[in-house]
């Protein structure tokens, strides 16, 4: 209760100070948009369903995109935990592609695939994948030794043994990395999509830049951090809360 | 009916009810247990120049363990005692068959092992509970495994729950349960799966002496009913006393048998017992030497360091 209160007192505070210095006229308005502007811009786009359209845009391929990269690193993961010869060549390659931004594949995407869905996929997985495949690494290596030793003690064998104690065991491990997959690629997709001008959420920014809308730019970027929101800190919050608590992990956090 | 541990011992002669020690006992390599049982038994287990040695990234081998013989009759409870790098744990593990022995022959039922199986379960020292699964799950996993029915494994986990006194937790977290009921757990987990081998690798180690009296009360009691044999691993000379039937004495590195000692006081025994701790007492001073070695070598190699 007292933090919903923090919550409200602060949000209010911020739109009031907003609200005082767009009043006083400090900046024009093309430069420093009104509140009230921007909410009537929110209004405007979902009534006429501009913005429900970029955000089903977006989010569907956030949702191939994504999900290719889950399978593909996933077991991308395992193979190079599981394998020296792996681990030294491409898990040393993954950890040093790691640092170039993942909009720097879109010349590429665009060479190869032209100017279509495909290429902005391309741009999307290619900034989750690495991602979601160092983590899947990390957690099948720090996996304590004594779980799979207990298993083959209880009798598990091959598949049995991955599907019942490999795969659980480093759950915690992969959800961390599934988590830090989609925020890399919410981040990929919205900057391909700016540059790479077809639907979605990133081409609605751009075209509000391109219309001197102050208002709309802000907009999207409020639906933005909204979306992102409500899948990082709702949904995967919540996955991550539950394994802790059944995991006794909770008071270490 | 009389508790089977209540049950006055007989058939021990009174002289024998104290600790001797046999006279071969600097062979390692006799069976002792075949003197003092004359049945010609098929032993649970038995072990015959058993060595194992590491290759070390720095220097050539480590030898762990140098010409093991050993034999475990059905339903022996052993207890094998030693300064802490002798090899003790790497010995259930190759009974186990987590482990491959370098040389000689390891052999359950006159087979020789390959690979784990659940007729020997190991309770390891840090246990290898799964915190992913509820109480009632741990038990249940080696038998799921296995592919034993659901009606079956649920009747199974009620009596080896009962049995360790742990119903009223079967849905429980291992998080939430406290160092001995993590025990009676993975004690419940291994038995579960009906060994004919109990491997326990100092398995009291980390608990406080009340909770570690009980337990031993409860695992001599287990032990008493289901009839199983058990290998226990400790570095607590009493402990091993106060269980065992018989106790074996590891040196320092190379592990080797150093002594066997029959332990033929009447059960249920005591920590605390005045024999016990006469028995422990003269083992305690053949087990210092090894302490002994083993620091000297410890601090040799700090001081070449």
């Amino acid at each position: 209760m007292k933090r919903a209160l923090r919550y409200i007192l602060f949000y209010s505070a911020l739109i009031g100070v907003w609200a005082l210095l767009a009043k006083l006229r400090v900046w024009p308005p093309y430069i420093f948009p009104t509140p009230w502007g921007v909410a009537e811009t929110l209004w405007a786009g979902f009534a006429d369903h501009s913005f429900w359209i970029a955000i089903g845009v977006s989010m569907r391929r956030m949702l191939i995109g994504y999900g290719i990269s889950v399978v593909l690193g996933l077991i991308l993961g395992l193979g190079v935990a599981s394998n020296k010869f792996l681990e030294q060549t491409i898990g040393g390659l993954l950890v040093s592609l790691q640092s170039l931004p993942s909009i720097c594949w879109l010349p590429i995407a665009v060479l190869w695939f032209g100017l279509t869905e495909k290429a902005i996929l391309f741009v999307v997985v290619m900034g989750s994948l690495l991602s979601v495949t160092i983590s899947m690494e990390t957690g099948r290596k720090q996996l304590p030794k004594i779980y799979s030793m207990a298993g083959r003690n209880l009798g598990a064998r091959g598949i049995q043994l991955f599907w019942h104690v490999t795969l659980p065991a480093s759950l915690p491990y992969i959800v961390t990395g599934l988590k830090q997959g989609w925020a890399f690629a919410w981040r990929s997709l919205i900057s391909g999509e700016m540059i790479f001008v077809t639907l979605g959420l990133g081409q609605l920014l751009m075209m509000g830049r391109d219309l001197n809308d102050m208002s709309q730019v802000v907009a999207v970027m409020i639906l933005i951090v909204g979306l992102g929101y409500l899948v990082d800190g709702l949904f995967f919050k919540a996955i991550e809360r539950r394994l802790q608590q059944r995991w006794g992990l909770t008071s270490a956090a | 009916m009389t508790h089977p541990l209540r049950k006055p011992v007989t058939g021990i002669p009174a002289e024998h009810r104290t600790l001797h020690r046999p006279l071969i006992a600097r062979r390692a390599d006799f069976a002792l247990t075949a003197t003092v049982e004359p049945e010609p038994q098929i032993p649970k287990l038995s072990l015959s120049n058993v060595s194992l040695s590491y290759a070390t990234n720095s220097s050539g081998h480590l030898v762990a363990l140098k010409n093991i013989n050993l034999q475990v009759q059905p339903g022996e409870f052993l207890c094998i005692v030693g300064p802490s790098g002798c090899g003790k744990s790497t010995l259930l593990h190759l009974i186990a068959g987590l482990h491959q022995q370098t040389s000689g022959e390891v052999l359950v039922d006159n087979a020789p092992v390959q690979g784990p199986g659940t007729d020997r379960i190991l309770i390891f020292q840090e246990l290898g509970l799964f915190p992913w699964l509820t109480v009632a799950q741990n038990v249940e996993f080696g038998m799921r495994m296995k592919g034993v029915p659901k009606s079956e494994r649920d009747a199974k986990i009620r009596d080896y729950l009962r049995l360790v006194h742990l119903q009223q937790f079967k849905d429980s977290y291992i998080h939430q349960l406290s160092g001995g009921m993590r025990q009676r757990v993975a004690l419940a987990r291994a038995l579960a799966t009906e060994p004919d081998v109990l491997l326990m690798d100092e398995p009291f180690a980390a608990l406080d002496a009340q909770t570690r009296d009980l337990l031993h009360d409860e695992l001599e009691r287990i032990w008493a009913e289901t009839r199983r044999t058990i290998v226990f691993v400790t570095h607590n000379v009493r402990e091993a006393v106060r269980l065992g039937d018989r106790v074996l004495l590891m040196t320092f590195r190379p592990g080797q048998v150093k002594r066997e000692y029959q332990i033929d006081l009447p059960r249920p025994r005591h920590l605390e017992d005045v024999h016990v701790a006469g028995s422990a007492r003269e083992i305690l001073d053949d087990l210092r030497e090894e302490i002994n070695k083993s620091l000297a070598e410890e601090y040799g190699l700090e001081a070449s360091a």
